[in-house]
């Protein structure tokens, strides 16, 4: 700089060199970031255009594509086994969201604290949620046997309740499943609940007791104001987990019995591996994006508002 | 004013009755949750010859279950999902790592539209990408190679990983940036202030990362589903589905095969668990 001030003419000389620099700094930015952009571009980019373009198309292989505008759309949402999988989709999020909720909550206000004893239970009851759903869904088509003795029947014979057909009966199987999703889910929102939990100002705790409010009281006036963002948290990452499933449904039930547990995503893969109508599963697929966006949205709105 | 440490203050609960409700609650949380698990532990060494059972109590023990696995190429799908979780973990973190070194140390135009490429991709759910995805990996863009079939179809695509990328990122912006000025002014370069400054200091990061991508691959199911072709590639989690669909095989395998895919994931969790509740915490509140 001192070398420009001094010398006008050099100016000219100086400042290309000086931008040279820059930009091989900047290349020096890009080249660390190189790894990360091609694999985005390959792996997320490319596959969400092709699922955009898809969706407007008539995919015929080796024929080339042919446009066909919102037919796809159409289809799906004409379908009545779309309609009828939306409609499951939407029953097990909302069922799993809630009831994640209410027992991760109910274990939250149990288990928080800094006693040993209870670093223990909340290891284990946490263990469902690193289990991987392959696991998880094997262990409990164990559970869910059919038969008088099978594992879980045998449990709530001991309590007088009758042998129930679980997965195995299409007016049981959505709660069936959706009992494996809560019981992945709770230990995970309870996590997130006590670190919340941790977060509230005791003093605010001893000042409601000062004036006479008992547990419950407390709990209502001033842990759960308190954790507000909390929850906007956990409602919005259990919805959308509810809303993309398919591992546990492709596992548990496949869809059946008779089409009882048939989800968005199970519905697109068979319409797209299976039947090869790949425009049409790419459509299912976008709808179901847009409800996921728009659902994302709607809890960071209502956030903002509060 | 013990009672004031939690919300409802179950720490102050005194006299015998409160102690019994409350130890009750606790051993019923534990049987809920940790119960089914504890009995896939128990009857993988158990005698089960009732595709209906599972025990709570080791009775006849046996390690034929896992006699019957291995003889069911179970070994193989084992170190199937190891060279895959290793793979991809190595990957991954390079990749994240590499990328938050740039987007937290470096300052150049377009870095806030690169953080947002890459954020954008966490609402994208992997499951709704699912079907382009596998066309992609059939004909890999630029490049064109196939990668369906092989084990690298599984490995290649986990390494970019939005979540990673975000906590190694908001970890090195902390790093005082004199430490990376006292290095410059020795005469260090970027590589190595990166490898001998950066890299040291986000051990702790690096921690989060091993524990969340470790269990994000072990416990992926879609992605070695769409790449595998036959046998010879499967996963465990993938290798569970067949078990169970064949006719032959009891349910003692599955058990015995089940509590192999459990296993390295609880190791592992049990080991890094102060760091993936950090993770945890700050992944979640930062979205």
């Amino acid at each position: 700089m001192t070398a420009t001030l001094a010398a006008p003419p050099a100016h000219r000389e100086a400042a290309p060199v000086a931008r040279r620099g820059r930009r091989f700094k900047h290349a020096g930015a890009w080249l660390w970031l190189a790894p990360a952009l091609i694999l985005f571009a390959v792996f997320k980019f490319v596959p969400m255009a092709r699922a955009i373009s898809m969706s407007f198309k008539e995919v015929r292989p080796y024929l080339g594509d042919r446009w066909v505008g919102l037919d796809n759309y159409r289809a799906v949402l004409g379908d009545d086994a779309f309609r009828a999988a939306a409609g499951h989709t939407v029953v097990l999020a909302v069922g799993e969201t809630v009831g994640s909720i209410v027992v991760g909550l109910a274990l939250a206000l149990l288990l928080e604290g800094t006693a040993r004893h209870l670093w223990i239970v909340r290891t284990a009851v946490f263990l469902p949620t690193v289990t991987a759903m392959a696991v998880v869904a094997a262990l409990w088509r164990i559970i869910y046997y059919p038969a008088p003795d099978g594992a879980l029947n045998s449990v709530l014979g001991w309590l007088g309740l009758g042998p129930g057909q679980y997965l195995d009966s299409p007016h049981t199987s959505l709660w069936s499943v959706m009992a494996v999703g809560i019981w992945r889910g709770a230990p995970y929102d309870m996590m997130i609940f006590i670190a919340g939990l941790a977060g509230v100002d005791r003093t605010l705790y001893e000042a409601a007791a000062a004036d006479g409010a008992g547990p419950l009281r407390r709990l209502w006036h001033v842990a759960f104001p308190a954790m507000r963002p909390v929850f906007a948290i956990v409602v919005t990452l259990a919805a959308i987990r509810g809303l993309r499933v398919f591992t546990e449904i492709f596992l548990l039930t496949n869809g059946g019995p008779n089409g009882s547990t048939e989800v968005v995503m199970t519905l697109v893969y068979k319409l797209g591996l299976e039947r090869n109508e790949l425009g049409v599963a790419a459509a299912g697929s976008m709808l179901l994006l847009a409800a996921t966006i728009l659902l994302t949205l709607l809890v960071q709105l209502l956030r903002r508002r509060s | 004013m013990r009672q004031l440490d939690t919300a409802l203050g179950l720490g102050a609960v005194r006299g015998p009755i409160g102690r019994i409700i409350k130890f009750a609650l606790y051993a019923l949380a534990v049987f809920i949750f940790a119960g089914p698990l504890i009995a896939l532990l128990v009857s993988a060494f158990g005698r089960v010859t009732d595709p209906t059972k599972l025990s709570l109590l080791p009775h006849d023990l046996t390690l034929d279950n896992f006699q019957a696995a291995v003889d069911q190429g179970v070994l193989r799908y084992l170190a199937n999902s190891l060279i895959v979780v290793g793979g991809g973990l190595l990957l991954q973190i390079a990749v994240s790592v590499s990328a938050a070194y740039a987007l937290a140390r470096k300052q150049f135009p377009g870095v806030r539209l690169v953080m947002l490429l890459i954020l954008s991709t966490m609402m994208l759910p992997e499951e709704i990408l699912a079907i382009p995805l596998s066309l992609v990996l059939a004909d890999v863009p630029i490049i064109h190679i196939n990668l369906v079939g092989t084990l690298a179809g599984m490995i290649v695509p986990v390494g970019a990983w939005a979540f990673a990328i975000l906590v190694m990122t908001e970890f090195m912006r902390d790093v005082p940036i004199e430490l990376e000025e006292a290095a410059r002014l020795d005469g260090a370069g970027d590589l190595r202030i990166f490898w001998s400054v950066i890299l040291p200091v986000c051990r702790p990061a690096l921690g989060v990362l091993g524990i969340f991508g470790f269990t994000m691959i072990w416990d992926q199911y879609i992605l070695p589903l769409l790449v595998a072709q036959d046998a010879s590639q499967f996963t465990l989690a993938l290798a569970l589905r067949s078990l169970r669909a064949d006719e032959q095989v009891g349910t003692g395998v599955l058990i015995a095969s089940a509590l192999l895919a459990l296993l390295p994931s609880v190791v592992v969790f049990l080991a890094l668990q102060r760091q993936f509740m950090r993770g945890l915490t700050s992944g979640a509140i930062k979205g």
